[in-house]
């Protein structure tokens, strides 16, 4: 390689070519575009209502420190342009230094995000996400890490590392992209797929039962459990606050519209029609109600049943009060899933205290330390039995 | 391996070179633990030596059956100790499963101690050996033998104690063992002082074992069978303090070390795995040091784990075997991409697939330089004996994170369980270990982006080893992404450009070629130039080395070379090979290092293969050698 070292003059402040079209036109000096979807008019992006933003905050930066000069590629569109746009709102308000913050993904459409996000951040291999993770907190502590991970990419190739990061409790975010489809292979069906579902690769439809991705980590104990969806950002950007201020592993199940490969999956309980009716907004606290307050949930022995409250018969007295805190509760409710007469719950689901794994950790190396002292190289090499012969 | 010249009856002591000893009974015999207590006898009278468990591949095999039968082999001179030993001075067979798997490891006319209160109907039944009668019949003739009822000699020695009978027959490896330190004029003291300290707490069963021993001392110098008692004189050892070292425990201690001299914290996943568990079992031991160990849910999860920990800012490193490799592959190509370091600690063993897991074998060497998808070379590295794990897992990290990259340390079972007589390394004398991050923008690694930002640029090189700066996640002004897609040069934006690919596959492949500048010139053994060199690679170093020691005392003419550093091959390797007319190539597989040399070079080389799980005995490749030298009748 004659030309390795000679192409890398000692003063190049100007970029180096890269290939045509690599790049975003540029803008005006100091002006980072913020994430939308292609062609959008407003820099906003049309998902977001105005007054969620949040510009500025904690650190004394702005959403367009966060975002990186790279094309955004998503399909024109997609889901994932909202959640990409709330994470960068959502930064600047939490009290994070910038290079503290660390976006590690899988591979699929949703693991493209950190290279859209101006901080460190790494694009690993399809289902593995986690277990980078794991070694880079547990390499320090201070960082702030969120996982990005697709259905499938947590839920098939990566099911194991998931459940695995539940169990240990590492302190990170688990931002799961459900669009219930492959997209970055185009469109055949995932783990999270209705069972019939007609695909590329299921043409007389899916045999396959479908996993309930909350149930999934509340079977691995998570110690936080939560649902949103793309197309309510106030929502979205609430729980991602509430699943970075959670010490633990934070799984995050966000409703992401595939609209190229699964356009309108969710469509049910996002769009303003039926979202009343079918998504059903849980609050520590508060008594399980949906349908603008006409229709509740209460407990008939170890069941749920969906009441109206319109009605003399049942009032919202007669509804289950959620707490959050509550295992049993998390699994009745994180469980609504697929009876057609029952909401589909999103909010926090389940919330609990326990030990983070690195902290752990570092506690034995300190303990381990404080016992010992520190190790003396000299003195372990010559541990056990030793002999010398002289010169 | 040399027997006494002269098989007189008087029990006179005959100084000897060398001796190879196997121990070997039923797993709950105390075999391994007798067989180290020997060893540090040896070490204290100064003896080398080298030596090879040999444990059942059942956790808990029936009492008395073949397949429960554990050994242990040492190998102790006054001469250079290279291997365990080819083949057995003195076989102590505890029982008649023992003795019917490993009769045949004895040299004709060695000696045969057996325990003859284990070879009653049941125990030869036991040992399928049930219509015969092997210590009547021929089946030892040809041997020495001395026949001693362990059993009833411990029981009588312990008649006055309260002990029941099961601690009391526990305590008949003692009698084994005195006996057999007495037979080559051992010192006692090391093992009583062991039982003071190890029973220190139970004094009833600490007096029965000092008993024990003594009497079995005792018996070896007051009975008639011993007709010769052996005596090996002090090794010419070069000066310094020794210890006995298992390769897992070295390469364990090499880690720790690559830690303690860098400064720098070392992050071991693994998931436990025969031959390398052991490695996890000493690491997790030190975390006095700056070690952390993750035991994960897989071999994937390890390796992630471990470039995760690298992109950290700590030295990432994974144990396993070549199951786990397998497993770890997709992550290593990634290693590659993202140019971390990251080290891969390959225990080899017989394969394909589950293949046998506690043999040694290597079979991996062509799946570590190219068992990747895509063009992913990377920097192999494969220690020689139980203490050089030491310094090649130490060196290991110092390659992978001079030139950021993943590195693939190759050793086996044979060199992880064997354990050697190991000059303890003077920290001061290690090779020193300063790897910087980098910490700060500067004009080299800074552009102005399209938004006219200061962009941080994580693939510029440095001009030597084509390294790219490793700057960690925490340090202000240098966020960058890392990932798998193929990096454009100095930006490391994902690129799709063919020349940008192209260049990039040749900048990486370069940078793996260019760790030869940090590798010390191969040693050779013997002339550098002539006929036949032998050319080996990893663990078979002790075999080749006493096979050619053997044939220049017979002034056979034939050089050796050895490979720590495999791949990328030395530098000083083709001139070598040149100076000589054959290069004969010794390895425990079906031929891998042979296939890179003749890619390489235009020598005439020559394949002794063995795939049998075993490592090669001495003699093996003194025929290899002999014939090679020998004209071909045309
Ligand atoms: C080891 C491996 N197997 C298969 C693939 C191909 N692959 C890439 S993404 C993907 C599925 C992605 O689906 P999902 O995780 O749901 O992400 P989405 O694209 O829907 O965001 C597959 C199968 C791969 N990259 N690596
Ligand atoms: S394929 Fe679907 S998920 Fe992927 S970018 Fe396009 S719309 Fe989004
Ligand atoms: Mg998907």
């Amino acid at each position: 390689m004659a030309d390795a070292s000679a192409s890398s003059n000692t003063n190049n402040t100007t970029k180096p070519a890269g290939p045509p079209g690599a790049k975003k036109p540029a803008g005006p000096p100091g002006s980072k575009k913020p994430a939308g979807p292609p062609g959008s008019k407003k820099p906003d992006g049309p998902t977001l209502p105005p007054g969620y933003g949040g510009d500025g905050g904690g650190c004394g930066l702005s959403r367009k420190d966060f975002s990186s000069d790279q094309d955004v590629r998503w399909c024109p569109g997609c889901g994932d342009y909202a959640i990409l746009a709330t994470v960068q709102r959502l930064l600047p308000e939490l009290d994070v230094p910038k290079e503290n913050t660390v976006f590690i993904s899988g591979i699929g459409c949703a693991g493209r995000f950190p290279y859209y996000m101006d901080t460190y951040g790494m694009h690993t291999i399809h289902g593995r996400a986690p277990t980078f993770a794991t070694g880079l907190k547990c390499a320090n502590p201070e960082l702030d890490v969120w996982i990005v991970t697709g259905d499938g990419d947590a839920l098939s190739i990566g099911g194991n590392h998931l459940i695995h990061l539940c169990r240990r409790n590492l302190d990170t975010q688990v931002l799961l992209f459900n669009n219930k489809i492959y997209g970055l292979t185009k469109g055949q069906y995932s783990p999270t797929s209705e069972e019939g579902k007609v695909t590329k690769s299921t043409p007389h439809g899916s045999i396959d039962a479908p996993f309930n991705p909350v149930a999934v980590a509340l079977g691995a104990d998570a110690s936080f459990v939560a649902r949103t969806m793309d197309r309510d950002p106030k929502h979205m950007k609430a729980m991602m606050k509430a699943s970075h201020e959670h010490a633990g592993t934070a799984f995050l199940e966000i409703y992401q519209n595939c609209n190229i490969f699964n356009d309108g999956a969710f469509f049910e309980f996002t769009e303003r029609g039926t979202k009343a009716s079918r998504a059903l907004f849980v609050e520590d606290g508060e008594p399980l109600t949906y349908a603008n307050g006409e229709r509740g949930l209460r407990l008939d022995g170890l069941s749920l049943e969906a009441i109206d409250l319109t009605t003399d018969r049942w009032s919202v007295s007669d509804c289950l009060v959620y707490d959050a805190s509550n295992r049993e509760m998390a699994h009745l409710i994180g469980r609504m899933f697929d009876q057609p007469d029952l909401p589909r719950p999103f909010g926090v689901l389940y919330q609990t205290e326990r030990p983070t794994y690195e902290q752990q950790l570092h506690d034995q190396l300190d303990a381990v330390r404080a016992e010992r002292g520190d190790g003396d190289l000299e003195t372990l090499l010559h541990s056990g039995e030793t002999w010398t012969i002289d010169a | 391996m040399t027997s006494p010249s002269d098989p007189a009856a008087d029990a006179s002591t005959r100084s000897i070179p060398d001796a190879t000893v196997l121990f070997a009974g039923d797993s709950g015999d105390g075999m391994q633990l007798t067989g180290a207590q020997f060893t540090l006898a040896s070490a204290y009278a100064r003896n080398d030596l080298a030596t090879l468990p040999d444990y059942p591949a059942e956790i808990r095999a029936p009492a008395g059956t073949t397949y429960g039968v554990s050994g242990f082999q040492l190998h102790f001179g006054a001469v250079d100790i290279h291997t365990p030993g080819d083949k057995v001075d003195l076989l102590v067979a505890m029982n008649a499963a023992a003795l019917k798997v490993h009769l045949s490891r004895v040299r004709p006319g060695g000696t045969v101690l057996v325990n003859t209160d284990a070879f009653a109907p049941r125990d030869l039944e036991l040992a399928d050996w049930s219509d015969a009668d092997p210590l009547h019949d021929d089946t030892l003739d040809g041997y020495e033998v001395i026949e001693v009822p362990l059993t009833t000699l411990t029981r009588e020695a312990l008649s006055d104690t309260d002990l029941s009978k099961k601690q009391v027959d526990r305590s008949k490896n003692m009698f084994a063992l005195g006996l057999t330190l007495w037979m080559y004029s051992r010192p006692l003291d090391p093992a009583r002082d062991w039982i003071r300290n190890k029973f220190s707490d139970r004094p009833v069963i600490r007096d029965a074992n000092l008993a024990v021993l003594k009497k079995g001392a005792h018996y070896a110098e007051t009975i008639e069978a011993i007709g010769t008692r052996y005596q090996v004189d002090p090794a010419a050892m070069k000066p310094g303090t020794y210890r006995a070292v298992r390769g897992a425990e070295a390469t364990a201690l090499g880690l720790v070390a690559a830690a303690h001299q860098s400064g720098r914290s070392v992050f071991y996943g693994s998931y436990p795995i025969t031959p390398a568990s052991d490695i996890l079992h000493e690491i997790s031991k030190h975390k006095n040091f700056d070690v952390a160990t993750f035991q994960a849910e897989d071999e994937i999860a390890a390796v992630g784990a471990a470039l995760g920990a690298s992109f950290g800012g700590s030295i990432g490193v994974c144990g396993t075997s070549g199951p786990g490799v397998a497993l770890k592959t997709e992550a290593i190509g990634l290693g590659v991409m993202t140019e971390l370091p990251l080290v891969i600690v390959n225990m080899q063993r017989g394969g394909p697939s589950t293949g046998l897991p506690t043999k040694p074998e290597q079979g991996d060497l062509m799946q570590a330089v190219y068992g990747r998808n895509g063009e992913a070379p990377l920097p192999v590295l494969a220690p020689a004996s139980p203490g050089d794990c030491f310094y090649m897992a130490y060196e290991a990290c110092r390659i992978a994170t001079t030139y950021m990259t993943p590195v693939m340390l190759l050793a086996d079972g044979y060199l992880g369980n064997g354990s050697e007589a190991w000059r303890i390394p003077a920290v001061d004398d290690l090779p020193s270990f300063t790897v910087e991050n980098t910490t700060e923008p500067t004009d080299r690694n800074m552009m102005t982006d399209d938004d006219g930002n200061p962009q941080f640029l994580p693939y510029v090189r440095d001009d030597d080893t084509l390294a790219r700066p490793w700057a960690v996640p925490g340090t202000p002004e240098l966020e960058h992404r890392l990932g798998g897609l193929e990096k454009e040069h100095e930006t490391g934006n994902v690129s799709y450009d063919p020349e940008n690919h192209e260049r990039m596959v040749k900048l990486r492949a370069e940078k793996v070629q260019r760790v030869t500048q940090s590798m010390p010139p191969v040693p050779v053994r013997g002339p550098r130039q002539g006929s036949l060199l032998v050319l080996g690679w990893g663990s078979t170093k002790g075999a080749i080395d006493e096979a050619v020691d053997r044939c220049h005392s017979e002034d056979t003419p034939v050089s050796a070379a050895h490979l720590r550093y495999v791949w990328p091959l030395p530098a000083d390797l083709e001139a070598l090979v040149d100076g000589f007319d054959r290069v004969l190539v010794p390895e425990l597989n079906n031929g891998q290092l042979i296939r890179l040399l003749r890619n390489a070079y235009d020598a005439e080389f020559l394949p002794l293969n063995k795939i049998q799980g075993r490592p090669f005995r001495a003699a093996e490749i003194c025929t290899a050698i002999r014939d090679a030298l020998t004209p071909v009748a045309s």
